[in-house]
């Protein structure tokens, strides 16, 4: 019952703020959702797993993990929220009528795909995901806007089609099984894996990687990534890379598991390392020089998809540390967006050649920018830096060592191309005609708990976590030494 | 119904493929896909002949269901849509219709290629796995072939459909509430489309998606 409530209860109050005409009071109720959903999520942790519905909802590890990071991210974008959505009621060009109903609707399908079993429901809601989160990206009523919101839905769909696609091969897979053929459940199709027909599983796992893959951000089916998450509200950038991201790597994992039960899973790593590296190089590459910071962390973001990707195929200790690494990457890009946020509200301008001198005119924001820019480029002592030492070492004890001299190689371009569009923005003169001001509480508050936890990652797993974690990896193939 | 009825509703769809990519009238092309919505709403119904009554009760709420959505409501919406961006023609094609509809020929044999190395339980109509890989061919075809927001959105409907021959052959395995979840998914894909395009059409003054090329590095 607890998971059909944590589904329902923000889809219900998505068609009441839907009703209510009042931004404030929509952005009350919406807080307020988000705490009971962080509670409930938050005490599952202590009480045995809820009963399953059926054969279509269960809570397992991997599924409680990134639903946790889910919940987490939607708590403390609702705080910085609430100040910049009531900014944005004074702008004309703004909508937020919708921002409510389709940020509630959007967090009930994340939660749906996080806590659903039958593969066809998973793709039901990863599906529903871009639904309500396409009219999010058009919140500003501006023409670049459109046009991302446009490619967000043509290639999204277009790609998720080919998931749905993957599913239902899975399901012709097991046909030959006759009598016994299984459901599209998870654990059913688990134990029938190994006498699933070789092709179809296969490209069953290809379709999904490539389907979810595309809503993954995974190069090169990525394009409409930058364009999304640069021209959506900040809160809203900062859910699509911190939460949405990894909900549809769940959907990878899913077939990646069924494959690992088939006792054939070769195949399925030697993709996910082929496309890891492929997100990994062609991101690096594109935040070289990149003149828009948005964009910038945008392809920061296919970059740590690409790493996760490496992780879980190289297997091993690699795999903890891509579990670790989806915590540290949810935080802190989620951070970096907020706090994006607040440099283009300072700045009016997306352009890094417009934005100087932010440690000055955004102290806090500045410092947090700062911090942010340093963990989630790798930099010691935070946590990102630990979970791509994990994966680096793994990949050196691998059977091909070069595969993570490349690794740090690519994440050195990438560190750099950060460097080289940040620093220049935080340091320097405040540009004549931006004004300085004081900044709100609220939008500081988020951005600085997330990199506080990113901080305390490095330093220290608690031990909780780390056992979770390493749960989730054995799940996974992989282990921890 | 039998077998044979499912193969022949799977060339009928393959017809109904060939033609999407010949025609410049999007007003046909929604037409088409209306058609496809019927074929498929036919097709359970000819998958569970002779099966015992839960199951064919099953085929027929799936049937209802498609046809409700696939042949009349979205089909509806789409022609809707149209009327107020009062358009009639695919006028410039990133590709000729003639060098389309060759493309398309090529495709189908892609898939009939395609489908031999493909192993099928028994008792699969022949045409399934051929048809459902072509449909989704095709319907990608349009998508990247068409400059008109609203054939593209016909694209991926196509592509949808493939999916679901292969989705209604395994129908008895799927609770009846997932496919109804799909096919909602579905309606409100096509209202958000919809609504989108409106605004395309408002802001721009068209629906040509290649003026939508502002965002690049």
């Amino acid at each position: 019952m607890a998971l059909l409530v944590l589904v329902l209860a923000p889809a219900v109050a998505g068609l009441a703020a839907l009703l209510i005409k009042s931004v404030r009071i929509d952005l009350a109720l919406f807080l307020a959702v988000c705490v009971a959903h962080l509670g409930v999520t938050l005490g599952l942790w202590f009480v045995p797993p809820p009963a399953p519905l059926g054969t279509l909802l269960a809570l397992d590890l991997p599924g409680h993990l990134f639903l946790t990071i889910t919940s987490v991210l939607f708590f403390l974008t609702a705080l910085y929220a609430v100040p910049y959505v009531l900014h944005a009621t004074h702008d004309p060009q703004a909508a937020p009528h919708l921002f409510v109903p389709c940020l509630s609707w959007f967090l009930a399908a994340m939660t749906l795909v996080t806590v659903s079993q039958h593969l066809a429901v998973m793709w039901a809601g990863v599906e529903a995901t871009t639904l309500a989160s396409a009219p999010l990206i058009y919140f500003y009523r501006r023409r670049r806007a459109l046009e991302a919101t446009w490619k967000y839905l043509l290639v999204c769909s277009v790609g998720i089609a080919l998931a749905l696609l993957g599913t239902f091969f899975l399901g012709i897979a097991t046909a030959g099984l006759g009598e016994a053929a299984p459901a599209l459940v998870l654990e059913d199709l688990k134990q029938a894996a190994p006498h699933m027909t070789r092709p179809w599983l296969k490209v069953a796992f290809i379709m999904a990687l490539i389907g979810y893959g595309t809503k993954m951000g995974l190069a090169p089916l990525h394009t409409w990534l930058p364009d999304a998450h640069s021209q959506a509200p900040s809160p809203v950038s900062a859910l699509l890379s911190g939460a949405l991201l990894n909900c549809a790597f769940l959907g990878v994992l899913r077939f990646y598991q069924i494959c690992l039960a088939s006792g054939d899973a070769a195949f399925a790593r030697t993709l996910l390392v082929l496309f890891g590296f492929l997100s990994l190089g062609l991101a690096a590459a594109f935040m070289v020089g990149q003149r828009d910071y948005k964009r910038l962390l945008a392809y920061s973001s296919v970059e740590n998809m690409g790493i996760l990707a490496i992780g879980v195929g190289l297997g091993g200790a690699a795999t903890f540390g891509a579990m670790l690494h989806a915590v540290n990457h949810s935080l802190c890009k989620a951070a970096l967006f907020l706090l994006a946020g607040n440099v283009l509200r300072a700045y009016g301008s997306t352009a890094a050649s417009d934005v100087r001198g932010v440690l000055r005119r955004l102290p806090v924001s500045g410092v947090l920018l700062t911090a942010g820019f340093l963990a989630i480029g790798g930099a010691p002592p935070f946590g990102p830096f630990m979970s791509e030492l994990v994966i680096f070492q793994s990949a050196l004890q691998g059977a091909t060592p070069g595969l993570g001299v490349l690794f740090v190689a690519l994440l050195a371009v990438a560190f750099l191309g950060l460097a080289g569009v940040l620093l220049p923005m935080l340091q320097g003169a405040r540009p004549a005609g931006v004004v300085p001001g004081r900044e709100a509480t609220l939008s500081v508050a988020s951005p600085l708990v997330l990199c506080v936890a990113v901080l305390v990652l490095g330093v220290y797993v608690p031990a909780p976590l780390s056992e979770a974690l390493r749960k989730t990896a054995a799940l996974l193939g992989g282990g921890l030494g | 119904m039998t077998a044979h009825h499912a193969d022949l509703l799977l060339l009928v769809l393959l017809m109904t493929d060939l033609y999407m990519v010949a025609t410049s009238r999007i007003a046909a092309c929604i037409r088409t896909s209306a058609v496809q919505g019927l074929v498929l709403a036919l097709f359970p119904l000819a998958l569970s002949s002779g099966a015992a009554a839960p199951q064919l009760f099953h085929a027929v709420l799936i049937g209802g269901g498609t046809l409700a959505l696939k042949a009349l409501l979205i089909p509806w919406l789409l022609a809707r849509v149209l009327r107020k961006v009062a358009i009639r023609r695919e006028v410039e094609p990133f590709v000729s219709l003639h060098v389309s509809l060759l493309l398309g020929a090529a495709l189908v044999g892609i898939a009939f290629w395609l489908s031999m190395h493909l192993p099928t339980r028994a008792g699969t109509p022949a045409l399934l796995v051929p048809v459902a890989l072509a449909t989704l061919l095709i319907g990608f075809l349009v998508v990247v072939s068409r400059k008109k927001a609203i054939t593209q959105v016909v694209g991926y409907l196509t592509m949808e459909n493939g999916v679901f021959v292969f989705g209604m052959s395994l129908a008895h395995e799927m609770p009846f509430v997932v496919e109804l979840g799909i096919l909602l998914d579905l309606l409100v894909g096509v209202l958000v489309f919809g609504l989108v395009i409106h605004h395309v059409s408002a802001e721009f003054d068209h629906i040509d998606t290649d003026a939508l090329s502002e965002l690049k590095d």
